[in-house]
């Protein structure tokens, strides 16, 4: 039965129990609320949103919300399924760190002077790959664009050099298995939607990314 | 070619279209549009932000009948009470600020039991938003999480696609409740309106899935093999409008089949297959045998925990088939084995062509045999006491024999409740109207007057505590004013009943601030111009009931019960639902 194999590759990748990082994709409509309606699926559960990200997506007029938390996979499956269940939001998509290709961009203000005088710190930035996005006479600001470990790694290393300012962004990600939202959304616009669009876990997804 | 005549097709649509153009307020397309969406009972309390509607009601006299209510709960009950013993959507006005917060239990109490209500509610100008003002509220976000969808209008030209949408979520799919927010400026924005188009379809929303034939074909193969197979029922067969699909069903496989409090009045109560309530005061059988049966047919329910109990401890040795047509239902508390997404007016018939033809009388006999044991040890005392105190039973069973099981009973919440549930008769479906998910106390006044107007040819009684009844007392007034025929029952114990049963049994018998006293009743009553009894012994009951039931127009009697009866059977709360107490 197809329940099973689905369920059952999902338990090989994650202890269905333990927690761990998953990326939340939404489709939705663009409209005034529709943040607050998904943002307390998760309060009401008392789960914490680790990063939130609002963005347009690859259709116009549709955005794209990419949720992280980190919870058991029983747990984000549920979360999903309310989130979806919403009626501004199309379709809702969760992922492990393997299944997707993300990004987080960070921002550093140091003193122009220190980096000046220490030869070490150019050396730190080279190695992390930041670029510089300002440079004036008082302060530098530099980006660095990457996971999580990568940026907080350099906060970890400028500290010593008066990190005057730090900033990062919610995550980006794209799922590495999708083929976009074009054709998914003819169907939705559709009076009598294909089959495409009442998959769900029950049916064979087999190693295709997870969609309800 | 084509193009040009799909071209000059749409110029002549057009072209018609302005000939209908309605020039008028946002108000006045508003109430035409619920007139084009078949409304004509609306529940509702004017107040300074939803004045220009009002206005515009003036003269819709002869077309939306307006029931005044004492109090906006009372107004988002009366709609639930209307909603649920039509099937019609329930229309609720309020204006803004307190208006529209007093409607958020009513709200919470319809999106925890599917019920579909449309709620407009005024809200301040526009322009003065975020600023404040008089009777503003930010009511879009206190009531997100109780609405199945809500949004606030600033613009008349909204109105109409608004409100079609409005009613086209909260009808289809799982139904709900949904609230309309509409700023003074828009009500009294005069513009140029095309003709009302209903909807029925919205790009992200998916009321109903189609459904695939591999669910059905797998849940057919375990009821065939299935020696011990068990049915439980909730409100979605009544919603899916499902109830002869579904009596088909269980007809043809010969399945016992048990009800949540909301399922109760899809199958009658007599039906030879239908043995039964589920849950913590639900019947001995049913809760025994779900740890019993081989496959577990859960149909349009949700395994609510007053249903199932500790669920580590529920039906674990049962494949579970779970049809449903809110995905987010399958899989949440029980895990399903197979899991049928779709509406049950659509699967059950589906299902019932692949089902073998069968009677499982031996598994059925078991059913009878915690049956006969539930009946001496816990039905016949109560139903027939050789106290002298009268109990809530026995009240029951003589409504039965009067009305039998013709009325549609509305109850409140707490003992008499679970005993309303339990023992009454019902041959209609939509004749249960209770607050199951969210046990709203004051539930049951509003609704029974909304109930009367969903189904004024039935005689509707609505059973209460004493304590249930002083929460919503004020929509006596309603009835004095609307003439709603309703029969309000009070069966008084002078206490809360059901926190006093916990606290005998779970708090060593502490009764702690459940002692409540009452007025004067039938005087109240009365001072609202509605007749009036009380009888405080067995001799008069019958009598008095008969009076109440054959009465024109509105009564109230107040029934005086024993003080410390209690409702059994009952599981514990964190207790397996096969370690139910008789007693």
């Amino acid at each position: 039965m197809s329940t099973e194999n689905t369920i059952q590759h999902k338990i090989d990748k994650a202890d269905l129990d333990g927690k761990q990082e998953y990326t939340i994709t939404v489709y939705a409509e663009n409209r005034i609320g529709l943040l607050n309606r998904i943002a307390i699926i998760f309060s009401k559960r008392k789960i914490n949103i680790e990063s939130l990200n609002t963005s347009p997506s690859e259709i116009d007029g549709i955005h794209r919300f990419n949720i992280v938390i980190t919870e058991s996979y029983e747990v984000v499956r549920k979360l999903a399924r309310q989130i979806e269940k919403q009626i501004e939001v199309l379709k809702v998509y969760f992922n492990t760190n393997e299944e997707i290709i993300w990004q987080e961009l960070a921002l550093y203000k140091v003193s122009t002077d220190e980096i000046a005088e220490k030869v070490t710190v150019e050396r730190l930035l080279r190695q992390y790959g930041a670029s510089a996005v300002v440079i004036r006479k008082d302060y530098t600001v530099f980006a660095v664009t990457g996971h999580r470990e990568e940026t907080d790694a350099l906060v970890k290393a400028l500290e010593p050099y008066e990190l005057i300012e730090f900033v990062r962004s919610a995550r980006v990600a794209i799922i590495k298995d999708s083929a976009g939202f074009h054709e998914k959304l003819k169907e939705f616009e559709a009076f009598e939607p294909g089959e495409e669009l009442v998959e769900n876990e029950f049916l064979d997804k087999g190693e295709k990314i997870f969609t309800m | 070619m084509e193009t040009a005549q799909d071209t000059l097709q749409q110029t002549e649509t057009k072209a018609e279209a302005s000939k209908t153009l309605f020039k008028g307020t946002g108000s006045q397309v508003l109430l035409n549009g619920l007139i084009e969406e078949g409304v004509t009972t609306i529940f509702g309390y004017p107040g300074g932000a939803i004045m220009p509607i009002y206005d515009a009601l003036y003269d819709y006299a002869d077309k939306l009948e307006h029931i005044l209510v004492r109090h906006e709960q009372g107004g988002i009950h009366a709609a639930q009470g209307f909603a649920r013993a039509s099937g019609e959507v329930g229309v609720v006005f309020a204006t803004s600020g307190p208006g529209a917060t007093n409607l958020v239990t009513g709200l919470a109490d319809a999106q925890i039991d599917s019920t579909p209500l449309v709620c407009i509610t005024g809200q301040v100008f526009a322009h003065l938003l975020g600023t404040d003002a008089f009777q503003e509220t930010d009511v879009i976000n206190i009531t997100t999480p109780v609405t199945k969808w809500n949004y606030q209008v600033t613009d008349a030209k909204e109105i109409p696609e608004v409100l079609a949408k409005a009613f086209y979520i909260a009808k289809s799919g799982r139904p709900g409740p949904v609230l309309i927010d509409i700023t003074k400026n828009a009500q009294l924005q005069v513009e140029e309106f095309p003709e009302y188009v209903k909807c029925n379809h919205i790009r992200s929303y998916r009321p109903k899935p189609k459904v695939r034939v591999e669910y059905i074909e797998q849940a057919a193969a375990l009821i065939n093999e299935a020696k011990k197979p068990f049915v439980l029922f909730g409100q979605g067969i009544v919603l899916g409008k499902a109830e002869t699909e579904f009596k088909a069903f269980i007809e043809k496989t010969g399945i016992p089949a048990a009800w949540t409090i909301l399922g109760e009045s899809a199958i009658p109560t007599a039906h030879p297959l239908n043995v039964g309530m589920l849950g913590m005061h639900g019947n001995y059988g049913p809760n025994v045998l779900t740890n019993e049966c081989d496959v577990l047919i859960a149909i349009g329910m949700r395994f609510d925990d007053r249903v199932t109990g500790r669920l580590d401890k529920y039906a674990k040795q049962a494949k579970i088939i779970h049809l449903d047509i809110d995905p987010a239902e399958i899989d949440k508390n029980v895990k399903a084995d197979v899991g049928v997404w779709g509406d049950c007016k659509e699967t059950l018939p589906q299902l019932t062509k692949l089902v073998h033809e069968n009677k499982h009388e031996d598994w059925l006999a078991k059913f009878r045999e915690y049956n006969q044991q539930e009946i001496d040890q816990v039905i016949t005392p109560e139903l027939y006491p050789t106290s002298e105190e009268m109990t809530m039973g026995e009240v029951l069973r003589n409504i039965n024999e009067i009305c039998g099981g013709d009325a549609v009973i509305v109850t409140d919440v707490g003992q008499h409740q679970m005993v309303a549930c339990r023992y009454a008769k019902f041959n209609n479906t939509r004749s249960n109207i209770t607050s199951g998910g969210l046990g709203t106390m004051g539930f049951g006044l509003p609704a029974a007057i909304g109930a009367k107007y969903g189904a004024p040819d039935k005689t509707v009684i609505a059973i209460i505590g004493d304590g249930g009844f002083q929460m919503t007392p004020q929509e006596l007034g309603t009835i004095m004013q609307f003439g709603a025929a309703v029969k309000i029952l009070i069966l008084n114990n002078r206490f809360l009943g059901m926190v006093r049963q916990w606290q005998q049994l779970f708090h060593d018998k502490r009764y702690s601030f459940v002692n409540i006293t009452s007025p004067d009743f039938v005087a109240l009553a009365k001072s609202y111009y509605i007749e009036a009894d009380k009888v405080d012994d067995r001799a008069n009951l019958r009598k008095a009931l008969e009076t109440m039931i054959s009465h024109e127009g509105s009564y109230l009697l107040e029934v005086m019960v024993g003080r410390e009866n209690n409702v059994f059977p009952m599981v514990p709360q964190g207790m397996s639902v096969s370690e139910i107490r008789l007693k």
